[in-house]
């Protein structure tokens, strides 16, 4: 009787929703896992390549976690982390030669971080921890959600340093003229990748003072 | 446990699979991807004539202002069959100096002067830099200058690309009153004011500096003789 309900489980129940709203708050992988960092810090300076650099985070997690859950009894276990590399590998470079194609400014500005989705410490994390015990649509769910986990971040890093750092937002000049005739200047400290460091350090700061749960006990 | 021929036909099958849509991708995505780069070089060539536009715009542009694309060799001759646009300055550096395929871009702009848009291809701290530099139709002063790199510290050498550092090339002069040839000079500490001959160079990019100096003066002495023949071939 278990089983019957078990399988009919909704597209979207409880779990499932569960499973796409942690990443992005609870259980972040850049603010809680602190994983991918390194990206982060590289790809934020601009709001736009920070969003094309997010959606391409969530395509490829999702559908590597996707394609390896589907075919997780198939994977010998003694060459698993290959088979993995490559179903990331591939897809990688896919969205990298689709953003070469169809969006060339963005992919010159992303440069070589596309290609190290690739080594990027989510992707695997996901893929050992989650996809190979787990059924294709959570784990799918449970990439989107990773995903936009990185995205939020990167979004929210993107746009305080573009708009500090540049008196922009994706590329429109959002500051007035008047603002900076009355003195103000841009921050070109918001440029450079430390600041993205600090940032992403204010952003876990205020996250742990809100939730509680997430303070280390030692 | 699996066997190890099941881990063989595995991995063979899924290698195969992979290289195969990889394929479909990288073939069909190829025209568009190629477009971008034309696109792109269109743009540098029409932003060293201070024409900045957008992708989109630029085709159309191009075709407007640039009214002639020759090849010349050293000697200021003319060199038939060669497409200037497809020209690949990486090869044609490596080639012996009589034989580089050197081509000009003739810009025709608004005020219906014809300006002279040359390229040209060094060596930076980490990678290759490359730009275009265009005369006036004096065939000594800088009208513009666009630069690019591939991978320079950003920050320091990656300033190149920049309008405080590029800006400063306008009206530089690369002959001197006896026409002897001078390039134009990248000055650490800073060009003289008044000096018709260099420029400022970067604080904390001083190779990328010298390699762009070097770059100049390599490739505009190509050019030696069609500048000094004042665009006649």
């Amino acid at each position: 009787m278990s089983n019957t309900i078990k399988e009919r489980e909704p597209l979207f129940s409880a779990k499932n929703i569960k499973l796409l709203k942690n990443p992005i708050n609870l259980d972040n992988p850049i603010s809680v896992q602190v994983l991918g960092i390194c990206s982060a810090l590289a790809v934020t300076v601009q709001l736009k390549p920070a969003i094309v650099m997010a959606l391409s985070v969530t395509i490829v997690t999702a559908f590597s976690n996707l394609i390896i859950s589907s075919v997780r009894n198939t994977i010998p276990s003694r060459i698993r982390i290959i088979v993995q590399l490559v179903v990331v590998a591939t897809l990688v470079i896919i969205v990298d030669q689709v953003l070469k194609a169809y969006m060339y400014d963005v992919s010159k500005k992303l440069s070589v971080f596309v290609g190290l989705i690739i080594t990027n410490c989510i992707l695997m994390g996901r893929l050992e921890a989650f996809a190979m015990a787990q059924k294709p649509w959570p784990s799918f769910l449970d990439g989107i959600g990773n995903g936009l986990g990185y995205g939020v971040i990167l979004i929210t890093v993107g746009f305080l340093r573009e708009l500090f750092g540049s008196g922009k937002l994706y590329g429109y000049s959002v500051i007035p003229e008047a603002a900076f005739k009355a003195g103000y200047v841009n921050n070109g400290m918001m440029i450079l990748p430390p600041m993205a460091l600090i940032l992403i350090g204010v952003i876990i700061w205020l996250q742990r003072s809100k939730n509680r749960e997430l303070i280390d006990k030692s | 446990m699996h066997s190890n021929k099941y881990i063989l036909v595995y991995s063979t099958i899924m290698v195969v699979l992979v290289a195969v849509s990889l394929t479909f991708v990288a073939v069909g995505l190829k025209p568009m991807q190629d477009d971008n780069i034309r696109i792109e070089k269109m743009q540098n060539i029409l932003s060293s004539v201070r024409i900045i536009v957008p992708p989109k715009e630029a085709i159309a542009t191009y075709q407007k202002y640039i009214t002639e694309v020759m090849v010349i060799n050293k000697d200021g001759k003319k060199v038939d069959g060669v497409d200037g646009f497809t020209v690949d300055m990486a090869v044609e550096l490596k080639k012996p100096a009589g034989e580089q395929n050197l081509p000009v871009f003739i810009a025709t702009l608004d005020d219906g002067k014809k300006y002279s848009i040359v390229p040209v291809r060094g060596k930076g701290l980490w990678g290759p830099i490359w730009g275009y530099v265009s005369f006036t139709d004096d065939f000594n002063t800088i009208y513009g200058v666009t630069y690019d790199h591939k991978g320079e510290t950003p920050g320091l050498g990656a300033e190149i690309n920049t309008d405080w550092f590029e800006n400063p090339f306008q009206g530089k002069q690369v002959f001197d009153e006896q026409g002897g040839f001078t390039s134009v000079r990248v000055e650490k500490g800073g060009a003289k004011p008044g000096d018709i001959h260099a420029v400022d160079a970067i604080s904390g990019g001083t190779i990328t500096s010298k390699g762009l100096e070097e770059m100049l003066k390599n490739c505009l002495a190509n050019y030696e003789v069609y500048l000094k023949n004042k665009g006649t071939i």
